[in-house]
């Protein structure tokens, strides 16, 4: 296998996730590769298996892989807990951060930071790296002794998780569905965030969005199209564009592809 | 967390809570059986008799560090300050009144407001890890009186330590308009039994707020009541326990509203672990007909660690009148929720992390108000210990600080296994 240095590889994925009437597969054989300092975006209609993807690559138990290969720098991610693929490298930004009550923020990026890290970070310039990320998403100070989600709003929730993203900075971030829920402002100030990451160059952007709409803050390198599990075009941003004309009538309509309308889509989606 | 909800009643009205007899005269209770209301959780073998009174044999020392100012006396059996709050409900606490011979009592005077706690040490001398019945720890039994004068204002903590097979009461008097907050920590040896009913009465336009931290111990069994003398009384009621494997742990709550325009808080939250850990929490509230204009709300939270522990909770509310502020209640027991500990994990904190994480955060809602520091720490620290966490973690130089990270956080960060 070849590999560069910080490349996500995604062979032949193939996931089931396991339901009422026995396993179910939602990836049909994903292949995917996503370098260090290349933002792609994954869209898709519901349904389509982004989420999935996106669970898969961070370890989520509920997601079952069948068949294939997911690697970051040639290591085995598959072979890895959820804990140990983080500390290696993979952050995914979630679609519906969890609230962890009484665990404060501040306790929680410092205990994710040293982490991942692999040492305390010094609390000195902890306290200002946290202070300025915290600026740089225009975030209230008060927000650090707040509990992790606890009463969040969804734009608070969707800043905190690139917040994490921008302490933690790790090779691969996946952004499920980050702009979901966002008004414009929140819109603006999340997309700066996660171009101030990409702007370092040092993270594989993993975009995955139902709409257009976040595109234009945020410029893909590359853009994949996913329906029924499996990608089904690739290009570049002009795809975004036609997409935004067109939706994805003409990847689902008539095609096997639009058999996937699945109960409780919106866990999977 | 996973909240699977244990009542799912409604508030019930007339009868919902039990009333039971109230007497000094222990031969005015009934023997338990385990088929009374009261008694039916409780495992009636493992309280070494002291529902019959046996003569005491072993020995609870009282020590008391108390602030200048702060009177501390030791009251004969005849005075008229026992039993001015405190009624016995059951056998154990009338022979916890009758056989302690007297009462301790701490008085803080009219209008002073305290700067430091009063700290009353209970220590049961007998021997140390007594497990079986063979080797128990005496009986011995005790008496507390603690008043807090009109406009007075402190803190008064209750500190249970040692081995012991211990009836203790006490009785806590608020007087109008002061503020006055009660901390008893039971951090019992292993192998102690403890049954104690603790009787609050609040005064008009008075603040109590009493807090239960229950830690250690074989079997510890707390009736604490309030009841109000006047409007404007307040009484915020939180709890703590961690039950360990082969622990009993029982709380049982009785909140009466009969003056009007009080209001009542009830939070009680909990930890079990372990084969046959068993914690009981019961939360009887009444307001009664003319007890118009109250609010209250009570809340029982538990967290199941281990596959082995039981929870019982049982919230009642009985409500004779329409004219309230608000009335509730609310119970759960539920495990880890999954997608926290895999939000945490998702982040790089290892399992056993994100579990402590999770735990010390359940806890910290009602810790975090405690405000006499070193007992904050060291309830901080005992529940890290019993996570299988020896020491504060590193995060790590607890003489660091900073409004970001300071050690009021014990779980912040142990570098990752």
């Amino acid at each position: 296998m070849t590999t560069a240095v910080s490349t996500l590889e995604i062979r032949n994925l193939h996931v089931s996730v396991e339901t009422e009437e026995g396993p179910r597969e939602i990836l049909r054989g994903v292949d995917l590769t996503v370098r260090k300092g290349e933002t792609h975006a994954i869209m898709g209609p519901n349904g389509s298996g982004k989420s999935t993807l996106s669970y898969a690559i961070a370890g989520h138990p509920k997601y079952i892989v069948t068949d294939g290969s997911i690697t970051l720098d040639g290591e085995d991610l598959l072979a890895m807990s959820v804990d140990a693929r983080a500390r290696a490298g993979v952050f995914l930004a979630m679609q519906y951060p969890v609230e962890i009550p009484g665990v404060s923020v501040s306790n929680f990026l410092r205990s994710s930071a040293t982490a991942v890290r692999g040492e305390a970070p010094k609390l000195r310039t902890w306290v200002k790296e946290v202070k300025t990320a915290m600026a740089d998403l225009e975030i209230d100070p008060a927000f650090a002794e707040r509990g992790v989600n606890e009463g969040f709003s969804g734009g608070e929730k969707k800043r905190h998780e690139v917040l994490q993203m921008a302490l933690l900075k790790p090779k691969i971030a996946v952004l499920d569905e980050t702009d979901s829920g966002l008004d414009v402002d929140a819109l603006r100030i999340v997309s700066g965030g996660v171009e101030a990451v990409r702007a370092r160059g040092e993270t594989g952007i993993l975009l995955i969005t139902h709409y257009t709409r976040i595109l234009r803050y945020i410029k893909p390198e590359f853009v994949h199209v996913m329906t029924a599990g499996r990608i089904v075009d690739e290009g570049g941003p002009e795809l975004a564009a036609v997409l935004e004309d067109g939706g994805y009538d003409r990847y689902v309509k008539g095609g096997a592809a639009a058999a996937v309308t699945p109960a409780g889509a919106g866990a999977v989606s | 967390m996973a909240v699977i909800d244990a009542t799912g009643r409604p508030p019930a009205a007339a009868g919902a809570v039990p009333r039971p007899v109230r007497s000094r005269d222990p031969q005015d209770h009934v023997v338990p059986t385990g088929r009374e209301e009261a008694w039916r959780f409780t495992p009636l073998r493992r309280l070494r008799g002291l529902p019959s009174g046996p003569e005491a044999d072993g020995r609870v020392t009282v020590t008391v560090q108390a602030p200048d100012g702060v009177a501390v006396e030791r009251l004969d059996a005849v005075d008229a300050r026992i039993g001015r709050v405190l009624t016995p409900a059951d056998r154990v606490a009338a022979f916890a009144t009758a056989r302690a011979g007297g009462a301790t009592a701490v008085t803080i005077p009219a209008e002073a407001a305290l700067t430091e706690p009063v700290v009353v040490r209970l220590h049961g001398e007998g021997p140390a890890n007594a497990a079986g019945a063979a080797s128990a720890a005496g009986v011995a039994y005790g008496h507390l009186v603690i008043e807090a004068g009109p406009f007075a204002s402190g803190t008064v903590v209750l500190d249970h330590t040692g081995s012991a097979t211990y009836a203790g009461n006490v009785e806590v008097y608020v007087g109008h308009g002061a503020s006055l907050t009660v901390i008893s920590v039971q951090d019992w040896d292993p192998g102690t039994v403890h049954l104690g009913a603790h009787a609050f009465s609040v005064g008009r336009d008075a603040t109590l707020r009493s807090f239960i931290v229950t830690l250690g111990g074989d079997l510890v069994r707390l009736n604490p009541t309030v009841d109000y003398r006047g409007p404007g009384g307040d009484a915020e009621l939180y709890g703590v326990f961690f039950t360990d494997a082969g622990q009993h742990q029982e709380h049982r709550l009785l909140v009466t509203h009969e003056a009007r325009s009080c209001r009542s808080r009830v939070t009680y939250k909990g930890a079990l672990r372990g084969e046959s850990a068993h914690a009981v929490w019961i939360g009887d509230v009444v307001i009664g007909a003319d007890a118009v204009d109250t609010d209250t709300y009570e809340l029982n939270r538990n967290l199941v660690l281990t596959d082995g522990a039981r929870a019982d909770s049982v919230p009642n509310l009985e409500i004779l009148t329409g004219e309230v502020v608000g009335a509730g209640h609310a119970s759960a027991t539920g495990r880890f929720d999954d997608e926290a500990l895999f939000y945490l994990q998702s982040r790089g904190i290892p399992p056993a992390e994100a579990r402590r994480l999770v735990v010390h955060g359940f806890f910290a809602e009602v810790i975090d108000r405690i405000d006499v520091p070193e007992l904050h720490d060291r309830i901080m620290v005992s529940v890290s210990a019993r996570l299988g966490e020896s020491e504060l973690p590193d995060g790590a130089d607890p003489t660091e600080t900073s409004d970001l990270a300071g050690p009021a956080e014990p779980a912040a960060a142990g570098a990752p296994t």
